[in-house]
């Protein structure tokens, strides 16, 4: 099996892949209108432009908001059907991840379930942030 | 924009479409151009404004022998023509240029000198999607769709409908790619491709394009073919990343891009005698019934079902057979554009008689981009 798609972190993502590989899912908020969390990285908050944001440790709590479950895996994915997950984070932001420690089947991935965080090394330099049932 | 200062005067799909080997992607673009220059009793050299996607508008201007003083590249997806259209007409306007040139070519199935799918893993799409699986469109674009269903609390049945429906549609299309009827259970058991969609409500692969040029209403009337009138645009984006779109059972760029296109051609919903929404995927006309403002949210479902969309419906949808059953290149929105100003010139395979407005409304990337445009065939 090829080697799994890695992210290529750019010097504004790059505390969120170091976060990951030291066990921490990292957000950012924005000082300036009432500590409104956001996702993907930025340094700047997309709701008002300000510079003035800070990063924190989030909880890693999560739901399961919408997934599909893959039937025809990429190469790279293995050759089992997956499913391809966007959970909401108790802080606000959603992310798209995977969901493990879970059979992949409908009945299993049932909307607004309760995950949490799972961290799994990819490579020296990628760990890549997974959720499983809380 | 002003309300019909823009005609369509030249319009015209590839010579062939569905399974084209022996053409590559630049010479489906000029087989679509000559196709519509034709049309219109255009040469090359009477076009100075030239817009495409997917090729530049340099190698398309180069190839054709144009020299344009108005170019655009604009390439957000698959409404792309709609922006270019709508662009187009506001240039025009301006005095920037006087015929425009709009055209699109996919190998999309054969993949004849066509680049190839991806993303830069350093982008945000790259980073935050890519590595966890996604597989291209049926796996990205049907993602918000499971949220959907439940907060309406809907089923898989009713994506299956939209299916059915327009591949009746498609039987009165002698160029769409199926033409067989389809029941809810032929859909139900098509082979799975993503849970919860099925094959047959995943558009098609195939290969082709299509070409629009347009000019000042003043002008359209010195043309051979009937103008249709452009009445309102709008267009807008939203996010490169499905995963971050802001409302899971509504697209934001569909509300305001429609929103836009309805305010500058100040009609209402019960003007519209004929609708395309771009359908590469089954749910697609479901948000787009409810973020144009056709059906409340949560009611498509049951609109389509209740065959209001249907032939003999009050609110004609998709009526080429759409994305789902007549064609699909990668890019669409170039296709329902021609099936409109079919519609509008009263030339369609299944026209719909009277038809005096037509509502055209496009989607780019998944969920990423939209663009909307409102013809008319009556003279200002
Ligand atoms: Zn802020």
């Amino acid at each position: 099996m090829p080697q799994r798609m890695l992210p290529e972190p750019t010097p504004e993502t790059k505390h969120f892949w170091d976060g990951c590989a030291e066990g921490e899912l990292r957000l950012q908020r924005c000082a300036a209108c009432g500590g409104k969390s956001y996702f993907p990285p930025r340094p700047f908050c997309p709701g008002c432009g300000s510079r003035e944001v800070e990063i924190y440790k989030a909880s890693g709590k999560a739901v399961l908001y919408s997934y599909v479950i893959n039937m025809r895996p990429r190469p790279d994915m293995g050759t089992e059907p997956y499913a391809i997950a966007v959970v909401q984070l108790d802080e606000g932001p959603r992310m798209m991840t995977n969901i493990v420690n879970c059979p992949q089947t409908p009945e299993a991935l049932q909307l607004d379930m309760k995950l949490k965080v799972s961290f799994s090394k990819q490579s020296d330099a990628i760990t890549l942030p997974f959720f499983e049932p809380a | 924009m002003k309300q019909k200062s823009i005609a369509v005067v030249g319009a015209a799909e590839t010579t062939k479409m569905g399974k084209i080997p022996d053409v590559s992607v630049i010479g489906l673009h000029a087989d679509a151009a000559l196709n519509a220059l034709k049309d219109a009793g255009l040469k090359p050299t009477d076009i100075d404004g030239v817009a495409c996607a997917g090729l530049s508008p340099v190698e398309l201007a180069h190839y054709l022998g144009i020299t344009p003083t108005y170019a655009d590249g604009t390439a957000v997806g698959g409404c792309s023509f709609m922006l270019h259209l709508r662009h187009a007409a506001a240039a025009i306007n301006e005095g920037l240029c006087k015929t425009v040139l709009i055209t699109h070519g996919e190998s999309g199935r054969s993949r004849v000198g066509a680049g190839g799918f991806g993303r830069a893993s350093s982008s945000l799409m790259g980073q935050f999607e890519m590595p966890f699986g996604p597989a291209g469109p049926p796996t990205m674009f049907t993602i918000p769709v499971l949220r959907y269903l439940k907060t309406y609390n809907l089923t898989v049945e009713d994506l299956a409908w939209v299916s059915v429906i327009q591949r009746e549609w498609a039987a009165k299309n002698p160029r769409a790619s199926f033409k067989d009827p389809i029941t809810v259970d032929d859909v139900l058991n098509s082979p799975m491709i993503a849970w919860p969609f099925r094959m047959l409500m995943c558009c098609l692969v195939t290969d082709g394009g299509g070409a629009l040029i347009l000019t000042s209403a003043d002008r359209a009337k010195d043309f051979p073919q009937k103008p249709v009138y452009v009445l309102g645009t709008g267009e807008s984006v939203e996010t490169p990343m499905v995963s971050q779109m802001e409302d899971f059972t509504s697209s934001k760029a569909f509300r305001v891009s429609g929103k836009k296109a309805f305010g500058e051609a100040g009609i209402t919903h019960g003007d519209v005698d004929h609708l395309m929404i771009y359908d590469a995927f089954a749910h697609l006309p479901l948000y787009g019934l409810e973020d144009l403002g056709f059906c409340k949210p949560g009611e498509a479902a049951a609109f389509i079902r209740e065959r209001n969309t249907a032939i003999g419906g009050k609110l004609p949808l998709n009526t080429n057979g759409g994305g789902l059953s007549y064609m699909h290149s990668g890019m669409y929105g170039m296709y329902a554009l021609q099936e409109s100003v079919r519609q509008m010139r009263g030339i369609a395979p299944a026209q719909v008689p009277g038809a005096k407005i037509s509502v055209c409304h496009g989607v780019g990337g998944m969920f990423a981009a939209s663009g909307t445009i409102i013809f008319s065939n009556e003279a200002p």
